[in-house]
């Protein structure tokens, strides 16, 4: 039974560290950029949401709306300022170096405005925990929900980079950035697109993480965003199911490593096994192989 | 267009780049507005040092009769005042600073005032190690910090090279006071880990106990490993032991999961509050409610924003000071405290009120003057604590050893409707 208690718990994690890979992964894919802000970005979406439903004391409703609208603002700010003027910068160390600095930025901003004190996250969502096996088995709200959206999410992303023009656009500026502006693709406007929703994912993951595991600080994102990049890889980074499987396994295979093999060693583990799978697939999970042609 | 768009560009950057220096403008305004409390006083004492200097040169004992002779005895606190443990450093700061203003106020240290001035270690042993540097430039003699035990190692070496009196309020670890120039007011790791054992163990609190602890720390593992040696002795046994690492702190399912089919009655937390709020709210979520019993770690809890207190409610805490005790040294602390910060003080507060007062009584037994070097005034500071016995707001009739830890009783309190009731 406690074993079906921590696959569950597993899940619930992963999901998270999925959601927030996913945001990575397109990013990287399209931009071809870590953004190692982005996990900064999920701690602005947690502090927005707190911001509105516990300090303020408003629906949690309108917390969720405006914690998606202000990081997808903030994401496409973050890429039009630090990020856009470096694209063509002779070293591609250069944007990742910015990315650093957005990362601490952000921190820094967090903590003079909210304070380097712990807040306790009231959580955004109300349903019920599910008892199952008379109350031996317990499956929290927060875990449905984060499962739920986790899948939705991905079933949404799909869609929209298969069945749309805009996602068409994002494929080929992934595969071709200069052949695509010949096309008339509008490539920086795709990037810029890219990053609303992967600052709008990135929104979303704040108000599940914190709502799972109800503690905000200004550096809330930052692990949490290195685990996802993590996740990102295992799955093969630029992949979206990818990230969803990727995320699921290293939530699943952190607890359950913490469980039964050593709890002081469940990163050990963790990287252990992205350490191996890279080894065997370098591409990671569900990254394609490709060639450069010269 | 396209310079336009540089145009914009670069002003937003600088507009960041702005954000991020008003950032540091305002913490540097607020260290000033805290050195000018002090400023006039030590202008004063400044005028007259002319005056008194020869007085000052006869010895203490005269300068002790006449108030400001003879310069400042300047005193420096390192402490984290931003970063993840910025409730502690902050709570230092203010009450060490109430404590030297009271001083200041009834004539100083042998008659000399003090000037206090404090830097941010971020709770990082490097820049710890920084702070002490630039507060050895401004001319520091003695020092009150650092904060959290991972910086007071780092300084303890630093001031050990020097030969500089260090006082650490609330570095807890083995290694803080290794050195003999180096004493503490807290309890040591090992010390409230034996204690806390005893006192469950003696008080008949439960037989079976769970431990949840951070390996990666070396207050929590320091305490852990007390606990387990000093549990052998007492009449409970230790069901499950499991850790936890600074880089996996948001998920205890496993961990509580463990302990509840250990049928752990209690857990043990030798943790910060920050995750012990987690496991509190997590182990809600469990259906498991065990009695949780911390050390010093723990206080603070209740401070945690937007904290459902209700959680912690039955929480026990080994902790040397209770804002609500009734006796008027706390009374007048807390009172003071919240006059001028707004905040109820902590016990690391509270420590730090006892390392001034400390110093200023240790100082006054080995009659230091400013005009001793750093050097001068750690011997002689070194040889005058063991002989001092304070009357604090964490222990009455605290007595030091050579060794640098401090004798004094350990209290527990539990938390009952959202405060803490001593037990």
């Amino acid at each position: 039974m406690s074993f079906i208690s921590y696959l569950i718990n597993g899940v619930s994690l992963g999901s998270v560290y999925a959601i927030i890979a996913l945001g990575y992964t397109m990013v990287y894919g399209i931009a071809k950029m870590l953004n190692f802000a982005h996990g900064d970005v999920i701690m602005v979406g947690g502090f927005v949401v707190f911001t509105i439903v516990s300090s303020l004391g408003l629906p949690p409703v309108l917390g969720i709306v405006a914690a998606v609208a202000i990081c997808t603002v903030l994401g496409m700010i973050i890429e039009r300022v630090a990020y856009k003027p470096l694209r063509n910068a002779a070293s591609p160390l250069a944007v990742l170096i910015t990315a650093i600095g957005v990362s601490y930025l952000l921190q820094n901003i967090a903590l003079l405005l909210f304070g380097a004190n712990t807040k306790s996250f009231t959580s955004i969502v109300s349903i019920p925990p599910l008892k199952l096996a008379e109350g031996k088995l317990m499956i929290s709200g927060e875990t449905i929900v984060t499962i739920i959206s986790g899948i939705i999410i991905m079933v949404c992303l799909t869609l929209f980079v298969n069945r749309t023009k805009a996602g068409q656009a994002m494929l080929a500026v992934s595969e071709d950035k200069g052949a695509a502006q010949l096309m008339g693709i509008n490539v920086n406007g795709t990037i810029a697109l890219t990053f609303a929703i992967g600052s709008a994912l990135a929104a979303v993951a704040g108000m599940l993480l914190c709502s799972s595991y109800p503690s905000l600080t200004p550096y809330t994102g930052a692990m949490p965003g290195i685990k996802a990049f993590v996740a990102a890889v295992f799955g093969g980074i630029g992949s979206i199911p990818g990230a969803m499987i990727g995320g699921i396994l290293l939530g699943i295979i952190e607890i359950l490593g913490k469980a039964y093999i050593s709890s002081q060693m469940a990163d050990a583990i963790v990287f252990a096994v992205l350490i191996i799978v890279l080894l065997v697939k370098p591409a990671g999970i569900l990254g394609k192989n490709i060639q450069e042609k010269v | 267009m396209k310079k336009y768009h540089k145009i914009i560009s670069s002003v937003m950057a600088s507009a960041m780049a702005v954000a991020l220096f008003a950032g540091c403008g305002n913490a540097a305004d607020n260290g000033n507005a805290q050195a000018d409390d002090n400023a006039a006083p030590a202008e004063n004492a400044a005028d007259s040092s002319n005056a008194g200097a020869e007085n000052a040169e006869t010895g203490g004992e005269t300068a002790a009769t006449e108030n400001n002779a003879g310069g400042v005895i300047k005193i420096g606190g390192v402490g984290p005042t931003t970063g993840s443990a910025a409730v502690y450093g902050l709570a230092v700061q203010n009450a060490a600073q109430l404590a030297v203003d009271e001083i200041n106020a009834n004539g100083g240290i042998n008659g000399v005032q003090i000037e206090f001035k404090f830097e941010d270690d971020e709770c990082d042993p490097e820049k710890s190690v920084n702070a002490y540097n630039t507060l050895k430039d401004w001319g520091m003699q003695m020092l009150v910090g650092s904060v959290t035990s991972g910086c007071s190692v780092a300084v303890a070496e630093k001031t050990a090279e020097d030969n500089m009196f260090q006082l650490t309020p609330s570095g807890s670890s083995v290694d803080c006071v290794k050195y003999d120039n180096a004493f503490r007011v807290c309890f040591s790791d090992p010390n409230q880990g034996m204690a806390s054992a005893k006192y469950i163990g003696e008080n008949a609190i439960a037989s079976t106990v769970a431990i949840i602890y951070d390996s990666s720390d070396i207050y929590s593992s320091g305490i852990y490993e007390k606990f387990a040696a000093e549990a052998a002795n007492q009449p409970f046994e230790i069901v499950s032991a499991e850790a936890f690492t600074a880089d996996s702190k948001t998920d205890f399912s496993v961990q509580l999961q463990k302990a509840k089919d250990a049928g752990a009655e209690l857990v043990f937390l030798p943790i910060y509050y920050t995750e012990a709020s987690l496991i509190l709210s997590q182990a809600s979520t469990l259906g498991y409610a065990p009695i949780f019993f911390g050390c010093d770690g723990l206080d603070g809890i209740l401070n945690v924003e937007n904290f459902d207190t209700s959680l912690a409610e039955g929480v026990m805490l080994l902790t040397p000071f209770a804002a609500d005790a009734e006796d008027e040294l706390t009374k007048n602390f807390v009172a003071a405290y919240k006059e001028k910060f707004g905040d109820t003080p902590n016990q690391f507060a509270a420590d730090a009120y006892d390392a001034v007062y400390a110093i200023k009584a240790a100082g006054e037994k080995a009659g230091i003057t400013p005009d001793m070097d750093m050097s001068a005034i750690c011997d002689a500071m070194k040889a005058a604590m063991p002989q001092i016995t304070l009357d604090g707001l964490t222990g009455t009739g605290m007595t030091w050893d050579v060794s640098g830890e401090p004798n004094k009783e350990p209290k527990a309190v539990k938390i009952t409707n959202g405060v803490y009731t001593a037990m």
